[in-house]
């Protein structure tokens, strides 16, 4: 317990009386978490944004005049039992009549055409949505498959949009799936280069008590000795570096979130906010976690004697 | 006490620094090694401490052979030498009673017996006032006074000054030289490197004398001839 708390004080008075150069430290690091954060919010705005356009890709299958209702129901249960399936719903052919009539009420020759009829000329549909785009095409084949032909919906299924959507659907799927490995190779490259930076300017500021380091040794001091007060300093660095990182995102964020919003479609302070606690631990995480190994690292190399 | 043998040090295949050394120190003795810059002391020192290893043969530290000694064994055997430097290698972020407490803490001591120890140590090297200065803020003969308090603070069995006086004045060089000799007086084992033919006359004490890596003379009561 000595030995920690010797080690502790030895390192915050190292921070203080190295002055400018552990300043000039907490500042890459700052700009290392600064990074991270931006990735978070980034990926944020990401997977908001693809979920936003998830969310406008469905399949509907409509079903043909008068078809029976019990089929329909149990058709929607089989779908609804798909590991792949989010959400049925069904509208009945008069409520898609309905919903026909409201569309094209300043339409009057359609209305009237509609009226001639007489009869409801509409049948229903079930509207399916799947959990990932890139599962349409599995539903699209059991429907197709004897699972659902067993039922006899076969004989009910009027046509299946999913064919009409195919080539939207495709294409979204490789939109998506492009953006999210864009994203996570921009992240991963990002975080890299600022590890690097970081490690590299905790090493020269370590490359500058080599001697000394040699010195401890000399004098008898243990490995963990001289290593431990250089790692709570790289800790320090972290810490501080958190803080300022979150203190200079709160304005920024706050800013996006007023001037931002309507084009980024996510509210980044609103989320900053109450995404909070879990940024500044993966933040604090991050920063002690960088400096300590940074410090770890760069001081085994002067330890070998 | 330190036995070395056969020891040669060869840098980058040809340039050589030792060459075939064997001499032996005994407990309680003072041994100067002189020479020309160049002979081979402060190699030889770096061998005693295991900072440097030897291209052949060995160096022992009673019946520890230094070189097949394990990380942890290693700075076992440093905590029982007391080393001063030429340029005194002082922690220049940390105050004359930091160094001295530093070299404490590295062995265990407690804050109590730290306490209690640097402010006497400092006064016996005549520092008792700077004791809150930094190294860049005291002489070099201070500077070098701090080093050898630091070097005998935990009564190591050994004390190796590399070239001591080199950095300083007549004055400062007479004052380490006594305190170095009290230390002996006191039963410490000394070993001091330099080329200043002053010193190795004033103390008339065993002289190990180097010339290009080789030991040319050893005389019990030696005089600084070359």
């Amino acid at each position: 317990m000595t030995k920690f708390r010797r080690i502790l004080r030895a390192g915050f008075l190292n921070f203080k009386r190295s002055g400018l150069i552990s300043w000039a430290s907490v500042l890459v690091v700052t700009i290392t978490l600064s990074v991270i954060t931006m990735i978070i919010l980034l990926q944020a705005v990401l997977h908001f944004s693809l979920n936003q356009i998830k969310e406008k890709v469905d399949v509907t299958i409509y079903f043909t005049v008068g078809a029976s209702e019990d089929k329909i129901m149990a058709l929607k249960a089989s779908l609804q039992k798909l590991p792949e399936v989010a959400s049925v719903t069904y509208t009945s052919d008069e409520e898609a009549l309905k919903l026909f009539r409201d569309r094209h009420s300043s339409d009057y020759p359609t209305i009237q055409a509609l009226d001639e009829i007489g009869s409801n000329p509409l049948g229903g549909y079930l509207n399916v949505k799947a959990k990932e785009v890139s599962q349409y095409e599995n539903i699209a084949n059991f429907l197709k498959s004897d699972n659902a032909l067993v039922l006899g919906s076969s004989s009910i299924i009027d046509k299946v949009n999913y064919n009409q959507n195919k080539l939207v659907i495709d294409r979204l799927n490789a939109v998506i799936a492009g953006a999210q490995k864009f994203g996570f190779l921009l992240t991963f490259v990002l975080i890299i280069i600022s590890i690097i930076i970081t490690f590299n300017t905790i090493r020269l500021t370590i490359f500058i008590s080599k001697e000394e380091i040699g010195v401890m040794r000399l004098v008898g001091a243990s490995k963990m000795r001289v290593r431990g007060p250089f790692m709570i300093e790289g800790a320090i660095y972290g810490v501080i570096a958190t803080i300022i990182t979150l203190i200079l995102f709160w304005p920024a964020t706050a800013w996006l979130g007023h001037n931002m919003t309507g084009f980024l479609g996510l509210n980044i302070y609103d989320y900053f906010i109450s995404n909070f606690f879990q940024i500044f631990i993966i933040i604090l995480l991050s920063g002690v976690f960088l400096g300590m190994i940074s410090s770890f690292l760069a001081v085994r190399r002067y330890l070998d004697k | 006490m330190i036995y070395f043998n056969n020891v040669s040090k060869i840098y980058n295949g040809n340039s050589i620094a030792l060459e075939d050394i064997t001499f032996t120190v005994t407990t309680g003795e003072f041994v100067s090694i002189v020479g020309h810059s160049g002979a081979g002391k402060t190699t030889l020192v770096k061998m005693i401490l295991a900072d440097d290893t030897p291209t052949s043969g060995t160096v022992f530290f009673e019946s520890l052979n230094v070189n097949g000694l394990k990380s942890g064994d290693l700075t076992k055997l440093r905590r029982r030498i007391g080393v001063v430097f030429q340029d005194f290698k002082l922690l220049s972020n940390k105050t004359a009673y930091e160094n001295i407490a530093f070299a404490m803490e590295a062995v265990g001591k407690t804050n109590a017996e730290i306490a209690s120890d640097v402010p006497h140590v400092l006064e016996l090297v005549d520092l008792g006032d700077k004791m809150l200065h930094f190294p860049n803020q005291m002489s070099g003969g201070e500077q070098q006074r701090l080093s050898i308090a630091r070097a005998i603070i935990n009564q190591p069995e050994v004390i190796i000054a590399d070239e001591p006086t080199g950095n300083l004045d007549p004055v400062n060089t007479y004052e380490i030289v006594q305190i170095l000799k009290k230390i002996n007086d006191l039963g410490t084992t000394v070993i001091l490197t330099t080329h200043n033919r002053g010193i190795i006359d004033s103390i008339g004490k065993r002289v190990i004398t180097m010339e290009k890596g080789k030991i040319i003379r050893d005389d019990k009561d030696g005089k600084y001839i070359i």
